[in-house]
C-alpha cells in the first residue's frame, strides 16, 4: 500500500529552485535512500515532506492514515543540543507531544509508550543520565526513541549516521534495518550512498542526476555506477 | 526586626519574590534558546517607552511600555529566525536604539529638575528601598499569577519548542504560537522587573539564576525547580540586605544572585569531578 506520493515536487526558497520535477512514491514497509551531493536539496526534500516548508509547486499525497504530523523525524543535531541539561527520558517523552491534543500533560499511555521506545533502543539504563553527558551514538539513539514516540508508520532520517564512529555507524544502520523488519516504513537521507544503499530498497538520487527505482537497478544505472564505484567506507565486517 | 511593620517593606518583598520567580522560569528557556540578549535588549526598549510615556505625561506608564515592549519581544523572537537582519544584531541594534531616543527624550522634554537622578533610577532601580502603590503591587500579583499558571500549563510544550523547534513543529506542535507566548511573558516580566533593578539590571535576574541551575543539575524539570527557588531566595536575602545596609536594591539583588553562581559553579565542579 502507497503511504506517500509525490508528484512533480519543485523544491527550494523564495527565487532559488534546488530541485525540479521530482516524482516518487514509498510503500507501506519501504526503506527509502535519498542520496545526492551537498545542496542538492535532499534535507529541503525531507522538510518538504514534513510540511516545515512549502514546495515550490507539485502535491504530496499522503495515503494510508499517514499525515506529516504523524510521521518520526530524526533531525541533524543543533547546536542548542550539545549542552542542553534534559534527561533522556524527558528528550524521549518528548516525542509524545504530537499526542497530547488539548491537554496539558503526558498520559499514561504517552509515558508507557516512551519507557516501551527506550527499551526497544537498548537505553532504558541511561533513562536519568543527562542527555548531554552521552555519546555520539547514544544521543541518536536518544533522538531515534522520541521519533519512534511519534509514529508507528514512518521514520524520516537526516543524515543519522554524521559525526559517528564506524563500529557506531554499522550499530546505527542494522538498529534501523531492524525497524524496518518490524514493519516501519524508513527514508533516510545519507552521504554515504555506498554503505547506506547495502540495507535500502529503494533510492531516490537528486541533484545533477535524477534516479528512482530498486537499489538493483541503482547499481546498473548511469549514477549508480559513478557514486558506487568509491565504495563503502564504513562497513568493515 | 521591625522592617516587616512598614507596608512598603511588605510591599517591595512580595513583588520582588515574585517577580524573581516569574523571570527565573522564563531564564531557564531564554537561556537555552540563546536568547540570553533578548532580555538586555527588551529591558531598553522598555526604557525607551518609559521615557516617552513621561514625556506625555502618563500617569500610569505601563499602558504605553507594555505594549510597546511585547510588540519589540515578537519582533525580535521573529526576526532571529527568518529576517535579513540576524538575531543578535537586530536586539543590539534596537536596544542601543532604544536607549540613545529614551535619554534623549528624557533630556529634550525634562519633567523633573533631577534629569540625573531619573535615568539612573530607570537604569539601575530605585536607589533605596522601594516605593510601590497597592495599585501596582495588584497589578504585579496578578501578572505574576498569569506567567506562573502559563508556564506550569504550557511546560512541556515549552521544553519541547525549546529542546528541538524543528522536530516539534514537524510533530504539529504550533511553535509560532508558542514563540509569540514566550515573547509576550518575557516582555511582561521586563516591565515588571524594571521598578525593582532597573532596566540595564533586568536581564541579570533573568540569565544567573538558570545559568546556576545549570551548572549542578542535568534535568530540565530540576534545572527549572532549582533556578527559581535559587531565584526567590536570592530576591529576598537581596531586599533584606539592601534594607539592613542601606545599598540600592537592583544592585544587591544581582550581586547577591553572582554570589550564589559562584557557589553554583563550585559545587558543580566538584560534583564533575
Amino acid at each position: 500500500m502507497e503511504q506517500l506520493i509525490c508528484k512533480n515536487l519543485k523544491l527550494g526558497y523564495e527565487d532559488i529552485t534546488l530541485a525540479e520535477d521530482l516524482s516518487f512514491s514509498v510503500e507501506a514497509g519501504d526503506y527509502l535512500c535519498i542520496v545526492g551531493e551537498n545542496g542538492a536539496g535532499k534535507s529541503t526534500l525531507m522538510r518538504t515532506l514534513l510540511r516545515l516548508q512549502k514546495p515550490l509547486g507539485g502535491t504530496i499525497e499522503y495515503h494510508d492514515d499517514l499525515t506529516a504530523s504523524s510521521i518520526g523525524y530524526l533531525p541533524q543535531q543543533t547546536l542548542v543540543q550539545k549542552d542542553f541539561p534534559a534527561s533522556v527520558y524527558e528528550v524521549v517523552l518528548s516525542g509524545c507531544q504530537n499526542s497530547m491534543g488539548f491537554h496539558l500533560f503526558y498520559s499514561k499511555e504517552a509515558k508507557e509508550r516512551a519507557r516501551k521506545n527506550m527499551e526497544r533502543l537498548g537505553i532504558s539504563g541511561l533513562a536519568k543520565k543527562c542527555y548531554r553527558d552521552l555519546s555520539g551514538g547514544q544521543q541518536q539513539r536518544v533522538l531515534l526513541a522520541r521519533a519512534l514516540c511519534a509514529t508507528e508508520k514512518m521514520l524520516l532520517l537526516d543524515e543519522p549516521v554524521a559525526g559517528l564512529d564506524p563500529l557506531v555507524t554499522t550499530e546505527m544502520y542494522s538498529l534501523i534495518d531492524k525497524l524496518n523488519d518490524e514493519g516501519i516504513t524508513v527514508i533516510m537521507i545519507s552521504h554515504d550512498i555506498a554503505c547506506s544503499v547495502k540495507y535500502a530498497k529503494h533510492v531516490l538520487h537528486i541533484g545533477n542526476e535524477f534516479f528512482f527505482g530498486t537499489v538493483d537497478d541503482y547499481r546498473k544505472s548511469p549514477a549508480g555506477n559513478k557514486y558506487l564505484g568509491e565504495g563503502c567506507h564504513h562497513h568493515h565486517g | 526586626m521591625n522592617y516587616w511593620a512598614y507596608p512598603f517593606v511588605r510591599y517591595a518583598l512580595i513583588v520582588g519574590v515574585l517577580i524573581a520567580l516569574c523571570s527565573s522560569l522564563l531564564g531557564v528557556i531564554l537561556v537555552l534558546k540563546r536568547f540570553s540578549y533578548i532580555g538586555d535588549g527588551l529591558s531598553h526598549v522598555a526604557f525607551g517607552a518609559m521615557a516617552i510615556a513621561a514625556v506625555v505625561g502618563l500617569t500610569d506608564q505601563m499602558v504605553l511600555t507594555l505594549p510597546i515592549t511585547i510588540l519589540c519581544a515578537i519582533l525580535l523572537l521573529w526576526t532571529g529566525q527568518n529576517a535579513k537582519i540576524k538575531g543578535d544584531a537586530a536586539i543590539a541594534m534596537i536596544s542601543v536604539g532604544a536607549l540613545a531616543f529614551g535619554y534623549l527624550l528624557m533630556n529634550l522634554f525634562p519633567t523633573s529638575s533631577n534629569i540625573a537622578g531619573d535615568v539612573c533610577s530607570s537604569l539601575f532601580g530605585s536607589m533605596k528601598i522601594l516605593t510601590l502603590t497597592k495599585t501596582e503591587v495588584i497589578l504585579c500579583i496578578v501578572l505574576s499569577i498569569i506567567v506562573v499558571i502559563a508556564f506550569i500549563a504550557l511546560y512541556n510544550r515549552f521544553f519541547a519548542v525549546t529542546f528541538d523547534e524543528s522536530f516539534a513543529k514537524a510533530v504539529g506542535t504550533k511553535t509560532t504560537l508558542l514563540n509569540f507566548v514566550i515573547a509576550t511573558i518575557i516582555a511582561v516580566i521586563i516591565v515588571l522587573a524594571m521598578n525593582l533593578v532597573g532596566s540595564l539590571l533586568v536581564s541579570a535576574l533573568v540569565i544567573f539564576p538558570a545559568l546556576s541551575a545549570m551548572r549542578i543539575f542535568k534535568s530540565f524539570k530540576s534545572v527549572t525547580i532549582f533556578s527559581a527557588i535559587l531565584s526567590v531566595c536570592c530576591a529576598f536575602f537581596g531586599i533584606v540586605l539592601s534594607i539592613l545596609c542601606d545599598t540600592p536594591v537592583g544592585s544587591t539583588i544581582v550581586i547577591t544572585d553572582i554570589a550564589a553562581f559562584g557557589v553554583c559553579w563550585v559545587v558543580g565542579r566538584i560534583k564533575g569531578n
